[in-house]
């Protein structure tokens, strides 16, 4: 393949058109030579000697005439120890040592491997030789942080194998063979600590693909109680600028219940990386004890970056998520802004004169989103152990407007739909997910028959409110207006969170479902109120109360001393008491 | 010597194309036309074709002037004898001053590691409630006014700039009016900063392309300072000029429009220019204030709406004054925790009291009969805006806390704010007495003090014995 060469024929932004000779892989990787610069490229189009290339740097300096070096590979990234807690560029380039390197900027043209190829690894084969193996199979481990780094046989090798040998306990380099295999056709391989597998396929070494079923613990009391998500699942944050995609994100990210997180800034700012990169790695894990950056992988390519790469960026990701998943583990991909992958789409696809969509997306705009939200997922590995991906990616629509081809093509193909509203926003009701307009397919934790409560009261609760909006507060009834209260009484105490409260800022699911429980029990019962200045008085001060039980402490004195002084607050006002039954139970939690 | 040619095959808007070989994509050439020499820029290739854009403009240009390939990009000088001058988009001075060739830098350059940035931490104070109590400026900060024609938008970033303590203040203008610049020159020079100063000076009737250079040239400049170590603010009005004249080069160049005829790379093209703000870790800062102003009013236009996804935060700029809703910074978590602990509890507290006057009002406007609940909104509404959101006021910010904390205790009862009790008795003034110097007794407030002190009456029973102890030792020190 040596005899493949290409000379640049013409440059428009970031597309490179070159002739060439010999044969050309669609998307196979290649390098536009400017000067002592090998800038990374992507074929994307051919047509007779012609091939179009999408350029993952910026294009300045490129003439007419330049070499095009075809690498014989599609992009890929590499696998293997080393990957977690890591900061990558769209490309898999480690940023940290870009910035040893270069310094403050980025400098074109420099690609570094993105593993550690002089780190040692204590490899412990689990595996006798003689084995059968298929690819993805497990044949030993190394302790990678908190985790056991599974080596497997590469994802690539079809059909049977047999191991012929396998390495002894102890310590070996990534590019260190560690096993030897062979198949009944006699061709052999060599399995080393890594292996490359081309980002825009899907890994499928596993059996069989399960229904996500189980919910996955955000903390976050909106999510998980009106619109839950499940583990490998996926959801998409659809909302405005400044209605709070990324922090909602953010907060996922630190409190979710998963093993490993990746988190794709796709064409993001720069500064929303850089909170996460410097705060993770002081911040605590409360499941391991250890610290969050440990479970962390950070692919980003931010809004300035070149806008190729961004495209990629996301692919690169989900791969990685992929890679982990097959280690049985459970694993959070968020992607912040799918908009700005489908926009880099659109710049390239008017770059290639193809004939637009709607709003100028490309027409496989939709298939794309579909197929990398498919990568999700809860799948039975060869072993028969479940690992997943759960996949959450945020929406930027134009103007806000939902009815924009990204938000749509999403909508179709996602299990939970978080819509951030400007409202909820502008009145800072945070995370400001609009009760009424988000949905979810998946089972809470909590009491469905209680949340379907919640939901009838704040849709009643909203309805109330507009029509007092034509007929007035004194048009309205006392039962009516009781009812428009206790709709926002559930927003104000429950559905409303403070982010940046050690204590409020993350809800256990055991707390939710106490906290949920109580609250439930307080809109069912019967109130007396003299008139509506006395109702909204009344629920003025027990939001007050539950505000402040909500910042107390999970099951110590103060909690329980502030729930029994806010249900006999209630109790004082209900005309039957409240569930005397269950009051008990109540004031012992579990 | 590079070579010369003198055939331009094409003129299509500001864009020529000749036929030339060996020449390097966005590569810089001189026009030799009969009003004088232009720089153009390479914006294509394709074989021996090069498309140019014409700085100056194509008017004027004969198929048989000169052009001369340069060999290098845009380039400005970066010297300590930039402060002070102005210059236009080509970089030529504006000033009559000398032409400065020293140091030449590329503008546009590679974007900053994201792995050397770091978490902006310094608040920038401005005097200006709006921003300092509910929507703090921070040292790094990418941020843009969005504001109708007509709004006092100029004056207002003039004066952030004046009361910023910042070490150098670039301006870049683009499409701006000639009265616009001169204001900025002389408001400068009013208060002694145009030596600290560097102008990057579009005018509506320079152009088209030279707009497009002026936030890279200004940015370039920044960020050499910024790596001396210098604290740059970097003004930026109007960004919309600066859109348009992408559009009307995009559309030149026959791209696919996106949205109302801007080109699918909007975003990219802005967010590589505000994302130059930066906070160089062991080095200066750049802080980016920028204005967009805002068609029709319309945030959904593409224009904004780009600019929002960008930016981190945006302050709204309607009749005179800068707009609780919608406007938001970003970055102020980073620093408002820092200053005063009651600072978030105002901010959230006033600003959902004033969401609910927003309200009120609206069922005031529909003639409906107002409770007494919306009585009290409707006075705070007023005392709120009068107290904070005028642009008038300039007050710093523990002050203007204060004055925050006593427009809630003149109307309210605690409990109705919906703030923590832990914070109501640190700082609600009146009922617990002795906190409010500037009241004077006997204008009012003595009933208030009595309502208040029942208010706090009842909440403390809710609250808890410490609660209630702190209160009343507070009460009896009075």
């Amino acid at each position: 393949m040596s005899d493949r060469e290409g000379r640049i024929v013409g440059v428009s932004g970031n597309m490179v058109v070159a002739e060439f000779s010999g044969d050309v892989m669609q998307n196979e990787l290649a390098y536009a030579v400017s000067g002592k610069e090998e800038l990374k490229a992507e074929v994307i189009r051919v047509r007779g000697n012609l091939v179009e290339m999408q350029v993952f740097e910026s294009t300045d300096g490129l003439r007419v005439g330049d070499a095009i070096r075809f690498s014989g590979g599609l992009l890929s990234v590499s696998l293997g120890p080393g990957i977690l807690a890591q900061v990558y560029d769209g490309l898999q380039n480690p940023l940290h040592l870009l910035a040893e390197e270069h310094g403050f900027f980025l400098k074109r043209g420099s690609y570094l491997t993105p593993l550690d190829e002089e780190k040692k690894w204590e490899f412990n084969p689990d595996i006798d030789t003689g084995s059968r193996v298929q690819g993805g199979d497990w044949i030993g481990w190394v302790q990678e942080g908190i985790f056991k780094h599974r080596i497997m046989v590469p994802f690539a090798l079809d059909g049977d194998w047999k191991i012929k040998k396998i390495a002894e306990k102890g310590s070996y380099r990534v590019e260190d063979t560690v096993a030897e295999l062979k198949n009944s056709r006699g061709d052999s391989r060599k399995v080393t600590l890594m292996q490359e597998w081309p980002v825009k396929i899907p890994i499928t070494a596993y059996r069989e693909k399960l229904r996500p079923k189980e919910p996955l613990i955000t903390k976050i009391r909106i999510v998980d109680t009106i619109t839950p998500i499940a583990r490998g699942g996926t959801y998409c944050i659809p909302g405005p600028f400044g209605a709070g995609k990324t922090v909602l994100q953010q907060i996922t990210s630190r409190h979710a219940e998963v093993d490993i997180v990746v988190i794709a800034a796709c064409g993001e700012r720069a500064g929303e990386v850089v909170e996460t990169l410097r705060e993770f790695p002081e911040l605590e894990d409360p499941r391991t004890g250890r610290s969050l950056m440990e479970r962390t992988i950070i692919i980003c390519n931010t809004s300035s970056m070149p806008v190729a790469a961004r495209e990629s960026s996301v692919y690169t990701a989900v791969t990685i998520a992929e890679y982990y998943r097959q280690m049985g583990l459970n694993v959070l991909l968020l992607a912040d802004s799918t908009s700005r992958w489908a926009q880099a789409m659109r710049e390239m696809s008017g770059r290639l004169e193809e004939i637009p969509g709607e709003e100028a997306f490309p027409a496989y705009l939709e298939s794309r989103i579909a197929s990398f939200y498919e990568r999700a997922g809860i799948v039975r590995l060869n072993d028969n152990s479940i690992g997943s991906i759960t996949i959450g990616g945020t929406v930027s629509p134009a103007g806000g407007n939902f009815e924009e081809p990204v938000t749509q093509s999403t909508l179709k193909v996602v299990g939970a739909f978080l819509g951030l509203s400007r409202e909820r926003s502008d009145a800072r009701k945070y995370p400001s997910v609009d009760p009424l307009d988000s949905w979810s397919k998946y089972d809470s934790f909590i009491d469905s028959g209680q949340v379907q409560f919640a939901r009838e009261l704040l849709f009643r609760s909203s309805e109330i409110d507009q029509m007092m909006k034509v007929v007035g507060e004194e048009g309205t009834t006392l039962g009516d207006f009781v009812d428009y209260l206790k709709g926002d009484f559930i927003d104000d105490v429950y559905l409303q969170q403070n982010a940046y409260d050690k204590v409020e800022g993350a809800t256990s699911a055991e707390r939710q479902t106490h906290v949920f429980g109580v609250l439930v029990r307080i809109l069912k019962s019967e109130l007396k109120f003299e008139d509506k200045d006395d109702a909204r008085h009344f629920f003025q001060e027990i939001r007050q109360d539950f505000r402040n039980w909500n910042y107390a402490e999970w099951e110590t004195d103060e909690f329980k001393e502030l729930e029994k002084k806010l249900l006999e607050k209630v109790s004082a006002k209900a005309e039957a008491g409240i569930g005397e039954e269950s009051d008990e139970k109540s004031l012992q939690p579990n | 010597m590079r070579k010369v040619y003198s055939r331009i095959e094409q003129i299509v808007g500001d864009v020529i194309m000749v036929e030339a070989e060996g020449i390097g994509n966005e590569e810089l050439a001189a026009i030799t036309t009969s009003r004088g020499v232009s720089l153009a820029q390479v914006i294509r290739l394709d074989r021996t074709r090069v498309y140019l854009q014409v700085f100056a403009g194509s008017r004027g240009v004969s198929t048989g002037d000169q052009v001369r390939f340069l060999g290098h990009r845009m380039r400005v000088p970066f010297t300590e004898n930039l402060l002070g001058r102005i210059f236009d988009g080509s970089g030529r001075p504006r000033d009559n001053g000398p032409d400065l060739m020293e140091n030449m830098i590329e503008i546009g350059g590679p974007s900053v590691n994201p792995a050397k940035r770091i978490i902006p931490t310094r608040m920038v104070r401005t005097g200006i409630p709006m921003i300092d109590v509910f929507n703090s400026l921070v040292v790094s900060q990418k941020l843009p006014i969005f504001s109708v024609a007509g709004e006092p938008y100029n004056e207002l970033l003039a004066r952030i700039a004046m009361q910023a303590e910042v070490d150098i203040i670039i301006l870049g203008g683009m499409g701006l009016k000639h009265d616009d610049y001169l204001f900025f020159r002389d408001t400068l020079d009013d208060q002694g900063a145009l030596s600290r100063s560097i102008f990057f000076i579009h005018t509506a009737a320079d152009p088209t392309v030279e707009c497009i250079l002026i936030p890279d040239m200004s940015l370039a400049v920044a960020e050499q300072f910024a790596l001396q170590g210098k604290e740059v603010l970097v003004l930026l009005t109007d960004m919309t000029n600066f859109s348009d004249s992408l559009k009307e080069l995009a559309i030149t160049m026959e791209q696919i429009p996106s949205n109302r005829g801007y080109p699918g790379d909007l975003y990219s093209q802005l967010a590589r220019r505000y994302e130059k703000a930066v906070d160089f870790e062991g080095a200066g800062s750049i802080t980016v204030l920028a204005v967009t102003t805002m068609p029709g009013d319309d945030v959904t236009h593409p224009i904004p709406d780009n600019t929002g996804y960008i930016t981190e935060g945006q302050f709204y700029l309607r009749n005179g004054r800068i707009e609780p809703f919608g406007s938001l910074s970003r970055l102020k978590q980073n620093v408002n925790k820092a200053t005063r602990e009651d600072h978030r509890t105002i901010m959230n507290s006033m600003i959902q009291l004033y969401a609910d006057y927003k309200e009120t009002l609206e069922k005031q406007a529909m003639g409906f009969a107002m409770s007494r609940w919306d009585e009290k909104l409707l006075n705070y509404g007023r005392a709120f805006e009068e107290g904070m959101m005028s642009l008038k006021v300039n007050i710093p910010l523990e002050e203007a806390l204060d004055r925050g904390w006593r427009i809630l205790a003149d109307v309210f009862e605690p409990e109705e704010t919906g703030i923590r009790s832990g914070m109501i008795s640190k700082f609600w003034p009146g009922g617990n007495g002795g906190r409010e110097p500037e009241r004077k007794a006997g204008d009012g407030s003595g009933d208030e003090g009595g309502e208040d002190a029942g208010g706090e009456e009842k909440k403390e029973s809710a609250d808890g014995e410490t609660e209630k102890e702190k209160d009343s030792k507070e009460n009896h020190k009075t």
